[in-house]
Parts: structure tokens; C-alpha cells; sequence
């Protein structure tokens, strides 16, 4: 048995609100193995972003974690200290965003806020941190590598943003990398790239993955493993290929049979 | 900057502001007379070549007093704006990025601060203080700061949930290097904006607390207290109090048309 680098147990995430407690996450299990694609699908609002925030400690007021551990390498996470966490986060565990528009910000260049995170975590030369935010563009396979790291935020292309995106989760050699819908703000030509780029990814570096979307065919094409989760509980788990093509669950067998009939 | 010099209005009151601080900066270059020299042989004399815009009372030269004087009213209008844009960053930013009971607090206070009028706060702390050009700098910077910090709490309201927050944050940032790095250079637009108009706003308070004999005290000329040195005389001498009130008129005129010209640019580009 590979080792687990990510094990969530009965993790719940519950928001206080005037009209009572809602449970946005009510419980769920992951592990996600060392070197594999794990895929967290389902619909919108059942709970995988705020799955995934949790993961990396961003879970804000009104919302807290109510309960479970989240193991990461075999130290739980939950409840640790801020500093810690900082430390952590960036660095081991790295998240790709679903809106490349609004993951840059926009008074900053490319390479800038790339370069800034290389520092913030490496301990080299910002001439080096430089060259090696400029080697990782080229690794994501942008046309033109150094017009991109001297562009802004709004001069490139949606695709352009998510690879560059890509370059900046990847710089300080995380050990899980979270994607949070990566291609769905994408269109189809553009978000096929990108797939491409991440499974290249996945076989050159030492990465693990936990991929979320609500897209069987992206699920079907990148992970190993899957999690279909349902009103914050994930209602069936295994190897991709087994459950779409037998799931068990009667969510799982609809939510299939809806992506049939719209195809 | 291309669409500002488009906008021939906002231009024109660009270009007056620049000939105004060139007037504050050239001031002893440029100045025909001392600002101060009291001359017993020529009071209230009219307008002519001699004296462009005349003499006061004490035969003072009048251009060179509201040459000398933009010095002070221009000093003051921009320190005094800029004292309330870093309170009113400061404040704004801390309450929108945490919110919850900080939020509150300081919110609270910006509404007691602004339940005061403005113009009588600033007369009972002058009258505890000091009247000086310092004083009064401060005194208008602490009074008019709630504004910009409203409008800076609004702006890192909306620009914390953004996502390259998130990554900020995921990449180890500090919520001092989040709010300084990250939040406060994309919330600047509309606080520029609010600043331009405020130097405007500020120039005017000053030229009334000059005007009521508690601002910039006399022989210093500011713009204000040219206009009260010839207020007895403007039965006989308007032009004492008719050149240095144009002044005024023009210059928070001009920072107001600067100032809505530079919302129209930041409204287009950042929506």
C-alpha cells in the first residue's frame, strides 16, 4: 500500500448562521495516495471548494471547522497554529484556482507575484528565485515566457492565466497540488490544453492531486480514484473507472444518467 | 493619463493647478514686491502697472501676498489631505480586512467622528492649541479622514474574497503583507480620487478659519487672510478681496474637475 500523504477523516465544516447551524461539510473521508489524481465531484454547492479550503486552513469566519482531522504527511492540521500553517501552506500543499481572472492580482506582473512566492518559501537569491520562475513558465508550456513574465494580470488570455497559475502552485515543488475546478471557467479547446498540461505534469513530477470538478468527462480523463459527494457527504468512493462505469448509489447513477441525456 | 488630457475641462484645471504650484514654488523668483513690506505711501492704491492687482491697507503689494500665500493654502490643503488618507487607509483597511467586532468599533467611532460639525471641532481645538500652520494642517487631517476610510473599507470588502487573496494567503503571506502589499494598491483609485477632491475641501476650510482670524495668523499671508485684510476696505478696495477670493474659487474649482476626471478614468478601468 502506497502511503497516504492527504487522510481527511469525518471532517465537518459547519457555518453559524441566524437561522441555525448549516453543515456545508457533514463529515467526509479522503486519502489521497502518493503520485495519484483523486477526484471530488458533484454539484455545485455540495461542498468540495469548501472541502478543499479546509484542507489548506482557509476556512473563514462564520465558518468553522466543527469536527475530524485532516492528516497531511501524518500530522494533523486541524487546530495547529497560524505560523504553522503559513508554513506550511504554499509550500507542501499548493491550490489552483478555478477563476485564473481574479487568482492574480492585477497591480502585479506575472513573474512578480511567481517570484514572490518562490521567495516566500525558498531560501535563495532573488536573481535565482527569477531564472527559476522563468524555467517553470516555460515547463507550463506558455508561447513566449518572458513577455508573459513581464506581462500584468489583464494582458494575457484565460488559458494563458491558468497556465501561469499552474507555473506558480508548482514553483516550490508542493508534495499535493488542489485543484479547484481548473478548467470550467475555460472554454473546451483551451480547458483540453490544460488537461494535457496537467497530465504531463503528473508524470514528470513527484505530485499528488486532488482534483475537483463537476465534469465526469475531466474526471474520467485525470483521476485514479474518485469521490462523488452529495449535500456535504461524499456517498460513494473508489477507482474511477468502477464507479462510472457501476456506481452503486443511486446519486451517483443520476447524476450520471444527466450528463447521458445532455449528450 | 491619455484620457485625462482628453477630457479639455479637467485639463484646463490641471494646468491651473500646475501654474498655482509653480507660483508656490517661484514664489521669491516671481513675486514683484515683498509680501510684507508695509508701504505708508501707497494704501488702497488701484490696480495699475505698478501694482497688478493693487495695494491693501497697509500698501502691501496684493499679487505678492496671494503669491506668497498659495505657498501656505496649497501646503496646507495637500499635508492636511495626506494626513487623512493614511488615518482614513489605516483605519478603513484594519475594519474591512477583519471585520466582525474591530469592524464595528471603528465604524462606530468614524460615525460619532462625522456627527460633529467639521468646522466647529476644528474652531474649539484651535482654541486649545495654538493657531499655527501646523496645527491647523493636523487639525483638518484628523477631521476629515472618515470619508477615506469608509470608502477604503468598502473597497477591501469587495477585494478580500478575491481568490489571488486566497493565494496570498495560501502562500504564507501575513495579514500585514496581504492588507499593505495586496489589498491597499488596489483599493488606491478611488482613494485618489477622494483625496483630490479633499485638497479642495481643505484649501476652503483653511481660507475660513484665516478668514475668521484663527488660522494662518497674520503677517504670513495665506489666502484666507488676505481676503479678511480686506474685507473692511471693500467698500473702496474691492480688488483686495476680489483677486485673492478668485484664487480660491479657481483653485478648489480646478481640484474638483481634477478629481471628477480622475473617477471617471478609475470607474471605467477597474469595473
Amino acid at each position: 500500500m502506497p502511503e497516504k500523504i492527504l487522510q481527511v477523516k469525518g471532517l465537518k465544516v459547519h457555518f453559524e448562521t441566524p437561522h441555525g447551524v448549516v453543515r456545508a461539510v457533514d463529515g467526509i473521508d479522503i486519502d489521497v495516495l502518493r503520485h495519484e489524481v483523486f477526484g471530488l465531484v458533484g454539484e455545485s454547492g455540495c461542498g468540495k471548494t469548501l472541502s478543499a479550503l479546509s484542507i489548506l486552513g482557509l476556512v473563514r469566519s462564520p465558518g468553522r471547522i466543527a469536527g475530524g482531522h485532516i492528516y497531511f504527511n501524518g500530522a494533523d492540521i486541524v487546530g495547529k497554529d497560524e505560523r504553522s500553517l503559513r508554513k506550511m501552506r504554499g509550500a507542501k500543499i499548493a491550490m489552483v484556482f478555478q477563476e485564473p481572472a481574479s487568482a492574480f492580482n492585477p497591480v502585479f506582473t506575472i513573474g512578480y507575484q511567481i517570484t514572490e512566492s518562490i521567495l516566500a518559501h525558498q531560501k535563495i537569491g532573488k536573481k535565482r528565485a527569477e531564472e527559476l520562475s522563468l524555467e517553470f513558465l516555460e515547463k507550463v508550456h506558455v508561447p513566449d515566457p518572458v513577455r508573459v513574465y513581464h506581462d500584468y494580470p489583464h494582458q494575457l488570455s484565460g488559458g494563458m492565466k491558468q497556465r501561469a497559475m499552474i507555473a506558480m502552485a508548482l514553483v516550490n515543488y508542493p508534495q499535493l497540488l488542489i485543484l479547484d475546478e481548473p478548467t470550467t471557467a475555460l472554454d473546451v479547446t483551451i480547458q483540453a490544453g490544460i488537461l494535457e498540461l496537467l497530465l504531463e505534469i503528473r508524470q514528470e513530477e513527484d505530485v499528488s492531486m486532488l482534483f475537483i470538478s463537476h465534469d465526469f468527462g475531466v474526471i474520467a480523463k485525470m483521476c485514479d480514484r474518485v469521490g462523488v459527494m452529495h449535500k456535504g457527504r461524499i456517498v460513494e468512493s473508489g477507482a474511477a473507472g468502477d464507479i462510472l462505469n457501476n456506481p452503486r448509489e443511486r446519486y451517483t447513477i443520476s447524476l450520471l444518467e444527466s450528463v447521458k441525456a445532455l449528450s | 493619463m491619455k484620457e485625462l488630457l482628453k477630457n479639455k475641462i479637467a485639463f484646463a484645471g490641471m494646468i491651473f493647478i500646475l501654474v498655482i504650484i509653480a507660483f508656490a514654488i517661484l514664489a521669491p523668483l516671481i513675486s514683484p514686491y515683498d509680501p510684507t513690506q508695509i508701504d505708508s505711501k501707497d494704501i488702497l492704491s488701484r490696480p495699475s502697472a505698478k501694482h497688478i492687482f493693487g495695494t491693501d491697507t497697509l500698501g502691501r503689494d496684493v499679487l505678492s501676498r496671494i503669491i506668497y500665500g498659495s505657498r501656505i493654502s496649497l501646503s496646507i490643503g495637500i499635508i492636511a489631505v495626506g494626513i487623512a488618507v493614511l488615518i482614513g487607509i489605516f483605519f478603513g483597511s484594519v475594519a474591512g480586512y477583519y471585520g466582525g467586532k474591530i469592524d464595528s468599533a471603528i465604524m462606530r467611532f468614524v460615525d460619532m467622528m462625522l456627527c460633529f460639525p467639521t468646522l466647529f471641532l476644528i474652531l474649539a481645538v484651535i482654541a486649545l492649541l495654538e493657531p499655527s500652520i501646523l496645527n491647523i494642517m493636523v487639525v483638518i487631517g484628523a477631521t476629515s479622514w472618515m470619508g477615506v476610510a469608509r470608502l477604503v473599507r468598502a473597497e477591501i470588502l469587495t477585494l478580500k474574497e478575491r481568490d489571488y487573496i486566497n493565494a496570498a494567503r495560501l502562500m504564507g503571506a501575513s495579514d500585514c503583507r496581504i492588507i499593505f502589499r495586496h489589498l491597499i494598491p488596489n483599493a488606491i483609485g478611488p482613494v485618489l480620487v477622494s483625496a483630490t477632491l479633499g485638497i479642495g475641501g481643505a484649501i476652503l476650510i483653511e481660507s475660513a478659519l484665516s478668514f475668521l482670524g484663527i488660522g494662518v495668523q497674520p503677517p504670513t499671508p495665506s489666502w484666507g487672510n488676505i481676503l479678511m485684510d480686506g474685507k473692511s476696505t471693500l467698500g473702496v478696495a474691492w480688488w483686495v478681496t476680489v483677486f485673492p477670493g478668485l484664487f480660491i474659487f479657481f483653485t478648489v474649482l480646478s481640484y474638483n474637475l481634477l478629481g471628477e476626471a480622475l473617477r471617471d478614468i478609475f470607474e471605467t478601468r477597474l469595473k
